[in-house]
């Protein structure tokens, strides 16, 4: 075990453009790992081969000890995923949501009950679970689905900047979930746009036209590029990019 | 002189079953040439306040004037004087770049060629993409197009709803630099965004939040409102020491912040003497506390829990 | 005006970028016209038929060849009982039996009370209906001609007029339903979707904030579905005229004038939809609802009004699809003039000033 994800010189091309070229990492569980790069620079392409929606062209890549060439359907069943766009059922309350989200995952009735109730808990939602999700404020919403995306206790969870918009407070608050899941040990990959976010994580890639052009804890990043904050060594490797999109 | 003067405005969405409090009383004026920044998350508000300043919405009560017109009863001349780029880019995504330029350059009474020295600057970036379709831009490229097509026709207030969200960094960091520029022209800026950083780039932010105005200032006067003393501590087991901390009585706020927490204590006592007994308690390795000055995110969460 | 001419060449490109639409836009018309003119015709065309001629006379002869000569039918068999007749309609071969008894032809010129048995398969009474009307205008056909030999022509006559439309075509009928369909379709559909996608794309925020007069807008965005629909008004009367045969018996330009019209009040209902509805999913179903489905039922083309009961009639009154089919039956068909249809003229012409006076006023300079 130990590595959740293993990519080997991974690399997707469409036509004559290349989205992905042979990007190399891997994954410890339990870690935090940031995504970043500027827009077109290839992370979405990125994230849909590792989920595995999307097939690579060449190099390999194991998720979760699954082959994403052979075994992406055993990936969709281990992995977690949540977007900023794509969340939740508005018109559905909150414990049907989680009975819904529950039953994809194939979880048994006790479990999701048991599953319901803890979860209602720890958002601080008592009482509530007859609540529309649309009734929520857009925090919540996060919070709640991120608790969602880790119902079914994934091996690891894709976060696709999941704070856009909310407010400063909640964002901590949504940070706060993310520590505790990688607590219990659930591997966290996520993608944001704010860069202090990106100093939460245990490890951070940054992704400049196709490649992967930093890859390291926050400090050691700062350091190498004597830099005072992310902002800055992204802004230093960013604007490199030759192209946009 | 005064651009934009907001005066008890009121809006409130509702229907059947729920009703919303969008504005509860916004008061603000904003100087002729500002740049002033509406900062608050999604759901604070911002999107209405620009939609009636735009006279594109009514309020329910209180009144508004831009460019000493009034909103509701001088709605043609300001719909003369005003560039506004909506929060979704609204560009015409199967027409070209430049078709669209042309567009609205013509229903604003102008062309291209009239006002081009204004757009040169932004427009130059995108002009070799000139035949491409807008809708097959990239989002720093249609923020640039979006920019163009509201300035064209040389507005004297230019209203920018959250024209940097879902843009990366770098194309943010060029967009402000453009707006900048444009302040030079005498062009009065309000710009609304729910990235907190970017406050220190406005002239004057108001600070929004569920439709409460928390606080109207400039950068600096909105960090000197922050009263009480901060302290930024890290050491290598974040999580735990941030839950060490928060448990403790004496402490009001503790908040990750990058790689530090920051923590504000009820009383005025000597924080660091705190921190350094929790430090002992919790067997911290690489422990680090200083006292730092708060950036606007400490002042907003402050300010938030009122 | 230059604002104004923008605004239509922006709306132009609109449609035709959208490569599929515009393909859907010309060639429904068309497609539509040719399905019905050839496919979903109800005329009857050689229907097999049996002669029972107990007279076997020069007049019986005569009838017998004339309607086995005529496209209408076929003769199946000639029969020699009423038996066998009844045998024949068992076995499905004939749709339709002629007996002529004993001494016709000297009861015509003698007695001139001369009878022929049209034995008709009612189990489908449209067609059986359409059948002995056929037959019997093709026997009155035959009376005539004797008559006009006749010094003294005292025969009578079971005469069946088939007016305005003597060969009884169904063209005559679904032509001007088709065009009246067609219209209301391109026009309201298409101006209420495009009406409601600017304002899901946001661009609506910033035309309403540009000094453009939101009326020059709504009339911006008709302007090149206008120009669409003069195209299908012009590709469904040639394709009426050169394939399927149906003259436009009145004044050309009177009936481009009607069609005209009648566009502009399916535009000003697509505008008043588009007012209402906030997504463009809704805004094609609230057209399909409210203007394709009644311009289905309630124009006349496919089912006739006067049949309907009182309620539904007073609907039928209005739906303007019902007026226009009025007005293009009685000038494309039976070739009348503007003095027989200006009271249904009147009533477009009053639909549409009412509907593009609530369009225009309910049009909202702003958002909500």
């Amino acid at each position: 075990m130990g590595k959740v994800i293993i990519a080997k010189d991974l690399t997707k091309r469409f036509g004559s453009f290349t989205a992905v070229d042979k990007i190399s990492f891997e994954v410890e569980k339990g870690e935090i790992f940031g995504f970043l790069g500027a827009n077109g620079a290839g992370k979405t392409t990125a994230m849909r081969m590792l989920c595995g929606l999307s097939l690579p062209s060449s190099g390999t890549a194991t998720v979760a000890g699954f082959d994403v060439y052979k075994e992406n359907e055993l990936i969709k069943k281990n992995i977690g995923y949540m977007s900023q766009k794509f969340s939740l059922y508005e018109d559905l309350t909150i414990s049907e949501n989680i009975q819904f989200y529950g039953g994809i995952y194939g979880l048994t009735d006790e479990r999701i009950e048991e599953k319901t109730k803890s979860l209602v808990k720890q958002l601080h939602l008592e009482g509530q679970e007859k609540t529309l999700v649309r009734a929520l404020p857009l925090g919540w919403k996060q919070k709640l689905a991120l608790s969602i995306a880790i119902v079914h206790d994934p091996a690891i969870v894709f976060l696709d900047e999941p704070t856009g918009g909310v407010d400063p407070v909640t964002r901590r608050e949504f940070w706060s979930l993310i520590y505790e899941a990688s607590e219990r040990g659930i591997t966290v990959f996520v993608t944001t746009h704010y860069m202090d976010e990106a100093e939460y994580c245990n490890r951070v890639s940054i992704m400049v036209d196709g490649r992967i052009d930093a890859l390291d804890t926050p400090a050691s990043l700062m350091r190498n590029y004597a830099a005072a904050s992310m902002d800055e060594v992204f802004l230093h490797l960013a604007r490199k990019a030759v192209r946009t999109e | 002189m005064q651009s934009v003067i907001v005066q008890n405005i009121v809006k409130n969405y509702v229907s059947k079953k729920t009703s919303v409090e969008a504005l509860k009383d916004i008061s603000f004026s904003v100087e002729k040439g500002e740049i002033f920044g509406i900062i608050g998350p999604d759901g604070a508000g911002k999107t209405s306040l620009f939609r009636i300043l735009t006279t594109l919405l009514l309020a329910d009560s209180g009144n508004a004037s831009v460019d000493g017109f009034d909103v509701v009863k001088d709605y043609k001349q300001i719909r003369n004087r005003v560039g506004y780029m909506p929060g979704k880019f609204s560009l015409y995504q199967d027409l070209s770049v430049q078709e669209n330029l042309e567009f609205f350059a013509t229903i604003f009474n102008t062309s291209i060629q009239q006002n081009y020295d204004l757009i040169k600057e932004i427009y130059q970036q995108i002009e070799p993409f000139k035949t491409r379709k807008a809708g097959q831009l990239s989002g720093g490229m249609k923020q640039k197009l979006a920019l163009s097509c509201a300035l064209i026709h040389k507005p004297s207030v230019l209203f920018l709803d959250e024209p940097t969200t879902g843009v990366d960094a770098v194309s943010r960091k060029e967009f402000w630099e453009m707006l900048h520029r444009l302040k030079l022209q005498g062009i009065t800026i309000l710009v609304s965004t729910p990235y907190m950083d970017e406050a220190s780039l406005c002239d004057r932010v108001a600070l929004i939040q569920k439709g409460e105005i928390l606080s109207i200032d400039t950068p600096k006067g909105i960090a000197a409102g922050f009263k009480k003393p901060l302290w930024a501590m890290r050491a290598n087991e974040m999580f735990h020491l941030m839950n060490a901390i928060k448990a403790d009585d004496s402490v009001e706020s503790c908040y990750p912040f990058g790689q530090y927490h920051h923590v504000v204590f009820k009383t005025q006592k000597d924080g660091r003497t705190k921190l350094e007994e929790i430090a002992m308690k919790g067997h911290y390795s690489n422990v680090e506390i200083k006292s730092i000055e708060p950036n606007i995110e400490d002042c907003f969460m402050a300010l938030m829990r009122g | 005006m230059k604002q104004f001419f923008i605004f239509v060449k922006k709306e132009t490109l609109h449609i035709l970028r959208d490569a599929r639409t515009l393909f859907i836009l010309i060639w429904m018309p068309i497609v539509q016209i040719l399905l019905y003119g050839f496919a979903l015709t109800n005329e009857v065309k050689n229907t097999q038929f049996a002669i029972f001629d107990e007279a076997k006379d020069e007049a019986s002869t005569r009838i017998s060849e004339q309607i086995a000569a005529s496209r209408y039918f076929s003769l199946y068999k000639n029969v020699h009982s009423y038996k066998e007749i009844e045998a024949t309609f068992r076995q499905g071969k004939i749709r339709l039996a002629i007996v002529f008894p004993q001494g016709f032809r000297d009861d015509l010129l003698h007695t001139n009370h001369a009878q022929v048995q049209l034995i008709a398969d009612a189990s489908d009474p449209n067609t059986a209906n359409m059948l002995t009307n056929y037959a019997t205008a093709i026997i009155n056909d035959y009376q005539q001609s004797i008559n006009q030999n006749q010094d003294l022509p005292y025969s009578i006559k079971t005469q069946v007029r088939m007016l305005y439309n003597p060969e009884l075509k169904g063209a005559y009928n679904f032509v001007p339903g088709v065009m009246a369909m067609v219209l209301m379709l391109v026009c309201a559909m298409m101006t209420s979707i495009s009406i409601v996608r600017e304002k899901e794309m946001g661009t609506m925020e910033v035309i309403l904030v540009s000094p453009l007069k939101p009326f020059r807008i709504i009339i911006a965005k008709t302007i090149p579905y206008l120009l669409v629909s003069i195209l299908n008004i012009a590709s469904i009367l040639l394709l009426s005229v050169y394939v399927l045969d149906v003259p436009i018996s009145g004044n050309l330009i009177l009936l481009i004038a009607e069609s005209i019209l009648f566009t502009i009040t399916s535009l000003s209902l697509g505008i008043l939809i588009s007012n209402t509805a906030k997504t463009q999913q809704a805004a094609q179903f609230t057209s399909l609802m409210s203007l394709f489905l009644p311009t289905l039922l309630f124009s006349g083309f496919m089912f006739p009004v006067e049949n309907m009961p009182i309620p539904l009639q007073i609907i039928s009154n209005v739906v303007p699809a019902k007026w226009f089919y009025i007005i293009v039956k009685a000038v494309m068909i039976k070739g009348l003039g503007f003095a027989s249809v200006w009271k249904e003229t009147l009533i477009l012409v009053g639909m549409t000033v009412v509907l593009l006076g609530i369009s225009i006023r309910n049009f909202k300079i702003r958002l909500a």
